[in-house]
This record gives C-alpha cells, structure tokens and sequence, in this order.
C-alpha cells in the first residue's frame, strides 16, 4: 500500500489558529511511505517538523526529502527537522541546482542556517546527509519507487514530482501556474506563444496520464486570479482543466491561501463542486493529517 | 610589431557593444510589472544576447528534458524570472571574444579575474564601502584584464610573441606588451569600459591597475590595484607549496609582490598581502562557481 499523509497544506506561511483547525495551518510537506516502508517526503514546509518528531521514535531514520523549489514556504521546516541532527541517520536531499545564482541545495541550507537566523549550522548535522541535483525526467530510484521531476512554470525553477511504486501513481504539482501567453492577440507573436504553450501543457498532461491521485496547487479562485496573474500559483478551475485531460483519479486542492478561513475552504469547495461539466475525477480540499491510501 | 592608437580604437570598435541591452533590461526590471514581452524584446534584439541565453538554459546547469529553441520557448519552459536572471547574468558577464589564437589560457584569464573581483569586493567589505558600492568591486576585478582578451583576439599573432617573451624573460605581461606593442592591456581596457559606458571610476581603476605612481587614486583604482596583486601572491604561495623544488624562489616572489606594491596601495591596504590570505577560506569555491557559470555564458 502506498500511503500519502499531508503533513502541510497551505501556501506562502503557516497560519496556526482557530480558523485554520480543520485543514491546517503547516506549510508544505508530504509524506509517502510506500509499499516496502520507503519514506519519501516532498518538500519541507513547517509540516516537516512533527514529521520528523514522529520518525525519531523508531531510530534510524532513513529517508529521501525531494524539494520541489526553494522559496521559504517549502524548505523552513528543515532546520527543525530533528533526524537532521542525530547520527546514524541516512537522508537523502533532492532538488534542483539553481543555474540562475548557482547555488546547490547545500549551499541553500547552509545559508538558511547561518547564525544569524538559526542557532546550529549546516555543518553541525551529524547525520549521514547527500545532496543530490536532480535533471528533469531523470528518474531516481527509492527502494520500491521512482520519483522523477519534471519542470513547470512558477517564479523559480520548480519541480512536479511523479512518484511510482508497484503500479500506483502520486503526482504533486508543487506550485503551479499554468503558463500565460505574454503577447495579445493581435500581436504577431501570439499563435506562436500559445503553441509552445500548448506543447508544454500536453507534456505535463502525458507526464501525469492516468496517475491515481493529484495533490495540485490551487491557491486562487478563478475570481481572485486576475489580479494574481504571473504570481506562479494556479485556480481551481485550472485543476480541474488538468485532472480532465489527465484522466486523474482524484485530485486535492492544496497550497491554501494564508488567508483562507476553513469556512471560508469549505465554501470554496462547494462553489467548484457546484460547477457543471466537472470530470469523472473525484476532488477534495487537502486537509493536514489526511491520510491517503492507494 | 607595435601597433598605433588606431588599431586600437579599430579593436575596441569591433567588440560589440551590450551595454544597451543591459541597461534595457535592467531598467525593465527594476518594475514589479515588467512586461515579459518587452524583456523578450530586448534579449531578441541582441543576437548574441539571445544566442547566450539559449546556451545557459540548454546547459547542463538547467538539465532540462527537451530543448528549448527560441526565446519565447525558454519563457514557456523555465519561466519569465529565470530568464530575467539569466539574461541579466549573461549580459554582464560576456560580451567578449570567447577564443584566441594567441594562447593566452582563457580558464586562467577568467579564474585571476574572478579571484581580483572577489578580493576587491572583501576588501571593500573591510573598508567599509557601502554594500551598493561593493558591486563594482567586483566589477572592476572582473574587467580589470579584459585589454588582454582584445590583444589575443585580435592580434593573435603578435600577442603569441607578447606572451612568449614575457614568459622568457621573466617578466609581468604588461611590461612585454607595452615593449613590443606599445601599449598595454589595461589602456585598451579602459577604452572598453569607456566604450560600454561603466561608470568613469570603473574606467580609471581599469587603466590604473599596473600604474606605481599615480596620485589621487580612487578608493575603487587602489582596491583594484590590490586585489590583483594579492591573486597573483596568493597563486604563488598555493604554487610554492606545491612544487617542492622551488619553493624558495616562488617565496621570493610572492614576498617581492608584497614589499614592491605602491605606497599609496600599502596605506590604503593597511597591513601586507600575508594577511589578506586570512579571510579568504573559501575563495577557491567561490571562483570555481562563478567560473562555471562564466564557461557556460561563454559557450564553448
């Protein structure tokens, strides 16, 4: 059985509170363990850390933490992961190397983790930690499972993550915004872009054929998105485009607003699941601590 | 062989000019709004610009699974912001001829440059230049030798012989330049600097850099100055310890540098080379990264 438990759920910083109890207020993290005990982890979102509490009860810990992109929301967990700090633990780090201030995900940490900000340096984890660059479409290998990335649209180089094992299949978007065509219709250039835009849709539709479940950032409705176009994240509505042409089985709203009341969640979901011409895929709002199992 | 100050001006005329697109590009996105059409513009407008950019993202840095070919495809594929900062890294750090005939080894042209720009800006740093100021610095570091780039380019013929005859007779590069050329690199460096417009403080501290008696130097021209020399006396002292056999001599050498630098650079440095070497742990690692990125944006 491959199960994926949601450990962070919301976007851009963790809300804790009384209106966040329901779904949570941890920024992203996943968990996945699969059918032969493999932990993976995407991302490291304040939901890493009672992850990481509840892997130290059974020592030592080995797993592979993939990040998607290293905006705060997604790796300010990590240095209060405890299995970090504790020797004997084997952790694996994945991500892309930033071509654009060449930085690896060591120097990342490393610099996440100065003094300044935090009171023990990258070089004082005492467990066994690689860091790993991975290449689009480059399948690693954990145990029983692949995990390949592919790369799609937001303000840094992102990666989605595919992750396979004994015939099930979880996609997580990371954050995701549908590329946009830059030129206006009457511009020359316009049939052009949406073309290359087009092909770029069908590789991540191919990428994701079939797949079991989708985790899939949503952060904006369709009304809020035009005052938020180009901030890298996606709509509801752009989700459900996906989970169409994909044939998903089910997909999970994720990557919630900080500003989102549960209430306010609810009512948004209602508002989509109202909407006609939905597809056959089954759709929930992702909530902390779920537990799914495929 | 000498060459007259027409030749010169004729070399500097044929390096093409990206300071237009750089400051294009810095202008447009110094806006929260800029708009991605008008950057792709730009970068369009510039073939060696966009040459360099399709260069970067279809490295191996980017490791991308298909390859982009055109400008518009690398927005759709990597994003509007990661071409923005690629195009604004390749802009500033290539414009020039990327081989040469001559010789003249371009991994150690770009490894010296890249140590004086690092060096100059931790100097800065520890005279307490503004961190905006601290930029150029680095700037002026990196371009210090770009007049020898120009020299292996153009001349490559008559460069060989520059660089032969220094290596035989043991002497600096510029001193064998300005014996069988007439002039030497940071002259027409300078004039490439005037010729992309950098700010007149770049400009002069890259004519000065070999200069022993010029007065009222700018605290930019004395860290450049410094920088330079304290990379050539930290190659000595790696060099030293790792050929045995003449480690005395190189020794020698490194403390000439030291003892030989213009008073004007002693006062402003405050204490010898030797010191310098005490906070720079982690130059070597700085270098190989931005030496990496520079091959890239160079394509070859």
């Amino acid at each position: 059985m491959m199960i994926i438990n949601l450990r962070g759920v919301r976007g851009s910083i963790p809300v804790p509170g009384k209106d966040t109890v329901k779904y949570g207020g941890n920024t992203t993290c996943i968990e996945i363990t699969t059918d032969e005990g493999d932990t993976i982890i995407i991302d490291g979102g304040s939901g890493i850390r009672q992850l990481g509490n509840e892997l130290m009860q059974q020592l030592p810990v080995n797993c592979s933490i993939f990040i998607t992109h290293t905006h705060w929301d997604h790796i300010q967990g990590l240095p209060f992961f405890i299995p970090l700090f504790v020797p004997g633990n084997n952790i694996d780090i994945y991500g892309s190397f930033d071509p654009v201030y060449m930085k690896d995900l060591k120097t990342i940490l490393a610099q996440q983790m100065e003094y300044c900000y935090f009171p023990v340096r990258e070089s004082e984890l005492n467990a066994n930690i690689r860091y790993n660059n991975l290449k689009e479409g480059e399948a690693i290998r954990i145990g029983s499972a692949t995990v390949t990335p592919i790369l799609i649209n937001h303000p840094v180089l992102n990666f989605g993550y595919k992750i396979e094992s004994n015939g099930k299949r979880f996609f997580f978007t990371g954050d995701y915004e549908p590329p946009l065509n830059i030129y206006q219709p009457e511009d020359e250039e316009y049939s052009e872009y949406q073309r290359l835009i087009n092909q770029q849709k069908q590789i991540l539709t191919d990428f994701i054929q079939g797949v079991d479940v989708v985790v899939a950032d949503c952060q904006y409705t369709r009304e809020e998105y035009p005052s938020k176009k180009g901030w890298g994240h996606g709509t509801h509505d752009g989700c459900i485009e996906i989970a169409r042409d994909a044939n998903v089985g089910a997909l999970y709203f994720t990557h919630h607003d900080p500003m989102r009341t549960d209430q306010q969640l609810d009512e948004i979901y209602r508002d989509v699941m109202a909407r006609g011409d939905l597809p056959p895929t089954r759709f929930y709002t992702a909530m902390e601590g779920l537990k799914i199992e495929l | 062989m000498s060459i007259n100050h027409d030749q010169l001006i004729d070399m500097v005329d044929k390096i093409p000019t990206f300071q237009e697109s750089v400051h294009r590009i810095l202008a447009l996105t110094t806006s929260p709004d800029c708009s991605a059409k008008d950057l792709v513009q730009v970068i369009e407008h510039d073939p060696i610009l966009t040459i360099k950019v399709l260069k970067l993202v279809n490295s191996a840095y980017f490791g991308l699974s298909q390859e982009v070919t055109s400008v518009n495809h690398s927005v759709v594929y990597v994003g509007i912001n990661t071409i923005k900062n690629v195009a604004i890294s390749v802009a500033t750090t290539g414009a020039l001829p990327k081989t040469n005939k001559a010789g003249l080894n371009m991994n150690h042209f770009w490894s010296h440059s890249l140590a004086v720009g690092v060096i100059a800006k931790l100097l800065a740093e520890n005279k307490g230049v503004k961190k905006n100021e601290q930029a150029n610095y680095f700037v002026g570091g990196l371009l210090h030798d770009i007049g020898k780039v120009l020299f292996a380019h153009f001349i490559p013929t008559d460069y060989q012989h520059v660089l032969q005859k220094a290596e035989a007779d043991g002497i600096p590069l510029h001193q064998a330049e300005k014996e069988l050329l007439g002039f030497d690199h940071s002259e027409i460096g300078a004039m490439v600097a005037e010729k992309w417009q950098l700010p007149s403080e770049l400009i002069s501290s890259i004519r000065n850099h070999h200069l022993t008696e010029e007065k009222d130097q700018s605290s930019l021209s004395l860290a450049i100055y410094a920088a330079n020399q304290a990379a050539h006396y930290l190659a000595l002292m790696t060099q030293a310890l790792l050929d045995e056999n003449d480690t005395e001599k190189t020794l020698l050498k490194a403390a000439i540098i030291d003892n030989d630098l213009p008073q004007s650079v002693k006062d402003w440095l405050g204490w010898p080379l030797a010191e310098v070497s005490k906070w720079l742990s982690n130059l070597d690692e700085e270098i190989d990264k931005a030496l990496a990125f520079i091959d890239l944006s160079d394509g070859e």
